[in-house]
């Protein structure tokens, strides 16, 4: 493998631009999430030639051509197993998948539910929009019951995945939601999520100016973000508003508004993950602020470390295998 | 060759024999089957086999569709196929006699278990009456009944088990009579029980014991009256080994591996009748193979691609179905030019149709089965051991071309098996990969300039610093890679890609044929026929028909010798396991009539009904 690893890194965030024009709509969140991106990987101190960014098909699949590194633009829904065979051909690569909702969670939720519960170290970008974008503005899976696209005029009928909740029940290590908006935040949780060791989800909310925009807005309009979202923070209190002045609280019955003093500290590496599924079934309508930030961060053993021991085992137990031991293997005769 | 005596049996010595073991398919018919093919083997005979089982796990006990069948051919000379008629069929219940009596040559042996003919085992199998109360059965067949069941129990006596346990070792009661019948030593199967029942000692005591008694039995009743032996066949000088189908595509594509110098990836889904390839590669943990048995076909096959991105031997299986739904992936090979080998064991269809039983008609979805124009090679192997040596020109075409590559077998070769002569490690001709490790043209890394000669294009894997590259199903600009949806540029892409897989007939051997260079009749085959054609030609040359055969290996793209070739018959016959797919793509390659045979039965050719074709039409 590369030796560059031993060197010090230095990157800026120019060198992760690739000379590839941009051809996402004005407006659209996919910009600032690509500018977090290309920032935070320029801080990670990782050789700039081992990250690899796979992805399906979509508006955010679009996301490879645009960063300067290693990149893989395959065919709908099936970036996590694309990334899979790249993790386990060589695991000191950085992987990462860039999807969408409907590509992560409809065509692709096999992949994706499968990846999860197999942790390999990779982590997931899933920028959730909540409607199909390249096809022109039909409802996604993560739409909201009634949502009225060119494929339903009535209002969608059918229930919408919670992303966060899905990845919990799939047994991801590491589950995240960020807001294409809140920059420092995206960044922040990118890098916690390149720290973890092992499958990392992040969910990224991002705004559709043409097919559904301001679908988020009024948890995460700079007016009201504050008062209306609350940020996960490992080993710190559930503190929200402007001033951090507001508590939540999780008791065994509800999660609830409580004073500062009395808020829960919120605990990612909670063995059942119970809170956490908890926390992120929030409804959206104000009564309690909508939870963003780390919501799972557990260690677990890895896929592909998992499959290299066993190859390694097998190597010490057997032998090294040869072509000589591999053709005359099993019971041969000579004719002479 | 006359009768000797020995003790009070006659020993004669036949040139071959097809046996037929038949029975539920929780009576251990594929172990009996397999455990006297690999004796067979060792003795030195030549041999085919043709297991033939059903696609549910454990019908109901005793009823119809619950037979499976095992077909064994050995011999003292060259041959090519598992037989077409059994001289041997042993029965071990009346579902089995009714299946298979058909099939038995009259005057042949016919062994059967009297221990499961109660009035329940006939009403399971339909029978009104017992069939072994028809005299007409004694004057076609030679008849040996005997009661395996209470021998078994009777041998197992004493061990503590209960009686469906000790019922369970009456396969290897059957075993060893047929051992002593045809002169063939118990050691390879006492040291194969001894490794399966290592740490279950009574179940280890209880089969050797099982069949021990049927060879002492068959040698002190008067069951048989005969004994027989078969010599040792005359093959080529060098080390042997008996092999199926499916083991020999994961030896070949390990081999492959070694070959090119990349680590071998296998991402696979089980489906019948591919996934011992899984289980044969998942055992080559010390050859460093990685086996990730994916959620589905088409993780299965993007892994593969990932792992190819990624600079390992990308490899997939599969059968019609789970190819079907590969073919999205398979178009994305294609435009990200990266070597993949994909294999398909073919089996009976459309959808799941008959899922054990073995049929050629994946061709046409093969050579042509994508969105789109985008050509894949296509490759078939011949015979169990020629799986070895077509998944190793798979991965040469794939590596050296930098496309994917498919690989027809079929159910047919991935579960018969035949002896294998082991090739010398020398023989093997490398085929190593260079990657990418600088930028051309600048010092910029251009992923789609092209080798002058192969149009392949460079393969630089993540991890080289400098090369960083995007790929991907866009269409794209040549050279540069960059995403480009311009008129011309699609149709130059559409040729190029189409001329670089064109171009790899370039590399393929000269085409031979058996039999005279010209005359009235060509078979033309392809794939797992080739062993019913060779039987089929062998014996229409020693009536002296005017006839030849030639088997083609690649069938996409055609090799550029064969149009000549067929120029120089009268007629074209091409028997193939389909409706006519191969007639088709040489009729439209060439322009020349053929005579098609097909046939979709789920069953190979048997050489006699291919030769009364040749008769047919060499007169």
């Amino acid at each position: 493998m590369s030796t560059t690893a031993e060197k010090p890194v230095s990157f800026k965030k120019a060198d992760f631009v690739s000379d590839q024009e941009v051809r996402w709509c004005p407006g659209c969140g996919d910009y600032a999430i690509l500018s977090v991106v290309q920032q935070a990987f320029a801080e990670l101190g990782v050789p700039k030639e081992k990250f690899v960014c796979v992805s399906g098909i979509g508006c955010s699949s679009r996301f490879p051509y645009y960063m300067d590194v290693y990149g893989f633009h395959g065919i709908h829904g099936r970036a996590p197993a694309i990334a899979s065979g790249v993790k386990l051909a060589n695991r000191d690569l950085d992987v990462w998948v860039v999807t969408g909702d409907g590509d992560g969670l409809s065509i692709g939720g096999n992949h994706m539910i499968h990846a999860m519960r197999r942790n390999m170290n990779m982590k997931v970008l899933l920028f959730n929009n909540r409607i199909y974008g390249l096809t022109k503005g039909q409802y996604s899976p993560t739409s909201t019951k009634g949502t009225k696209s060119p494929s339903t005029p009535f209002g969608s009928i059918d229930n919408p995945f919670n992303p966060i909740a899905l990845a919990l029940g799939a047994g991801a290590s590491f589950v995240a939601r960020a807001v294409d908006t809140q920059l420092k935040h995206l960044g922040a949780v990118l890098k916690a999520a390149h720290a973890h060791k092992g499958f990392a989800f992040v969910e990224i909310l991002q705004n559709c100016v043409i097919f559904n925009d301001a679908v988020f807005e009024h948890f995460t309009d700079k007016t009201v973000r504050d008062e209306r979202q609350v940020d996960l923070r490992p080993g710190q209190p559930l503190l929200y508003g402007k001033k951090l002045d507001k508590g939540l609280r999780i008791t065994p019955d509800a999660i609830e508004l409580c004073a500062p003093a009395e808020a829960s500290t919120w605990d990612p590496k909670e063995p059942s993950g119970a809170n956490a599924y908890r926390i992120c079934q929030a409804p959206e309508d104000g009564q309690i602020p909508v939870p963003v930030g780390i919501f799972r961060d557990v260690e677990a053993p890895i896929f592909e470390d998992d499959i290299h021991r066993q190859i390694h085992d097998a190597k010490i137990k057997m032998g090294e295998g040869s072509l000589k031991s591999l053709l005359t293997g099993g019971e041969t005769w000579t004719v002479k | 060759m006359g009768p000797t005596a020995t003790r009070e049996h006659l020993l004669e010595t036949l040139d071959e024999v097809v046996i037929r073991f038949a029975g539920d398919s929780g009576d251990g018919m594929q172990i009996t089957g397999t455990q006297f093919t690999n004796t067979t083997a060792v003795v030195g005979n030549d041999l085919a086999t043709f297991p033939d089982y059903p696609a549910e796990i454990r019908a109901p006990a005793g009823s119809l569709p619950g037979v499976s069948g095992f077909q064994l051919h050995f011999s003292s000379h060259d041959i090519h196929t598992p037989g077409d008629q059994p001289d041997v069929l042993v029965a071990m219940n009346p579902a089995a006699l009714k299946v298979n009596l058909g099939d038995l040559r009259p005057g042949g042996m016919l062994i059967v278990n009297t221990g499961n003919f109660g009035a329940k085992d006939l009403e399971k199998a339909r029978y009104e009456h017992n069939p072994l109360d028809d005299a007409q059965l004694y004057e076609k067949y030679n008849v040996v009944k005997f009661d395996l069941n209470e021998a078994t129990i009777q041998a197992t006596e004493g061990l503590g088990l209960g009686n469906k346990e000790a019922l369970r070792c009456k396969n290897m009661l059957a075993l060893g009579m047929l051992y002593w019948v045809y002169s063939r030593p118990m050691e390879t199967s006492e040291r194969w029980l001894a490794e399966k029942f290592g740490k279950k000692p009574e179940l280890l005591e209880a089969n050797l014991r099982a069949l021990r008694a049927g060879h002492r039995i068959a040698e002190n009743s008067e069951l048989f009256h005969h004994r027989y032996q078969v010599p040792p066949a005359q093959l080529a000088p060098g080390t042997y080994r008996n092999i199926m189908g499916n083991a020999a595509t994961a030896m070949g594509l390990v081999t492959a591996s070694r070959l090119s110098g990349l680590p071998l990836f296998y991402g696979s889904y089980p489906i019948t009748p591919a996934s011992d390839i899984l289980h044969s590669l998942a055992r080559y943990k010390n050859y460093g193979v990685i086996t990730f048995q994916a959620e589905d076909e088409i993780a299965a096959v993007t892994s593969a691609l990932g792992a190819a991105f990624a600079g390992a031997l990308g490899a997939t299986a599969s059968s019609g179905p789970g190819i079907a739904l590969k073919t999205e992936a398979m178009g994305l090979a294609v435009s990200v030019e990266l070597p993949l080998v994909i294999v398909d064991v073919q089996r009976g269809g459309p959808s799941t149709g008959l899922p054990t039983k073995t049929e050629q008609a994946d061709l046409l979805q093969a050579v042509f089965g994508r969105n789109s124009e985008a050509p894949i090679p296509v490759l078939a192997a011949c015979s169990p051991g020629d799986c070895f040596w077509t998944a190793i020109e798979a991965a040469r075409i794939a590596v050296t071309y930098m496309t994917p590559v498919i690989m027809l077998s079929d159910g047919y070769l991935a579960n018969g098996a035949e002896p294998w002569r082991v090739p010398e490690e020398n023989s093997l001709q490398p085929f190593p990969v260079r990657f990418k490790t600088n930028g051309q043209g600048g010092g910029q890394f251009l992923p789609y300039l092209r080798d002058p000669v192969t149009l392949a294009r460079g393969w630089a894997v993540p991890g080289t610093p400098g090369l960083q590259h995007r790929i991907g199903g866009l269409e794209k600009q040549d050279v540069t890679g960059n995403v480009n949806y311009e008129p011309g540029n699609h149709e130059m892409m559409v040729k190029l890609r189409e001329q670089k897989v064109l171009g790899i007939a370039a590399s393929y051997p000269p085409l031979e044929v058996f039999g005279p260079p010209r005359g009235k009749l060509l078979v033309l085959g392809w794939g797992s026929t080739y062993g019913a054609i060779r039987s089929a030609v062998e014996r229409a040359h020693a009536k002296d028909l005017d006839v030849a055969q030639l088997h083609i290996r690649h069938l996409w793209p055609l090799p550029r010798d064969l149009g000549q070739i067929l120029q120089r018959y009268d007629t074209i016959l091409i028997p193939e396991l389909n409706r006519g797919q191969f007639s088709r793509l040489i009729r439209a390659e060439y322009l020349i009539p053929t005579v098609s045979y097909p046939k979709v039965q789920g069953r190979p050719f048997t050489a006699s009904e291919l030769l009364r074709r040749i008769e047919e039409l060499a007169r």
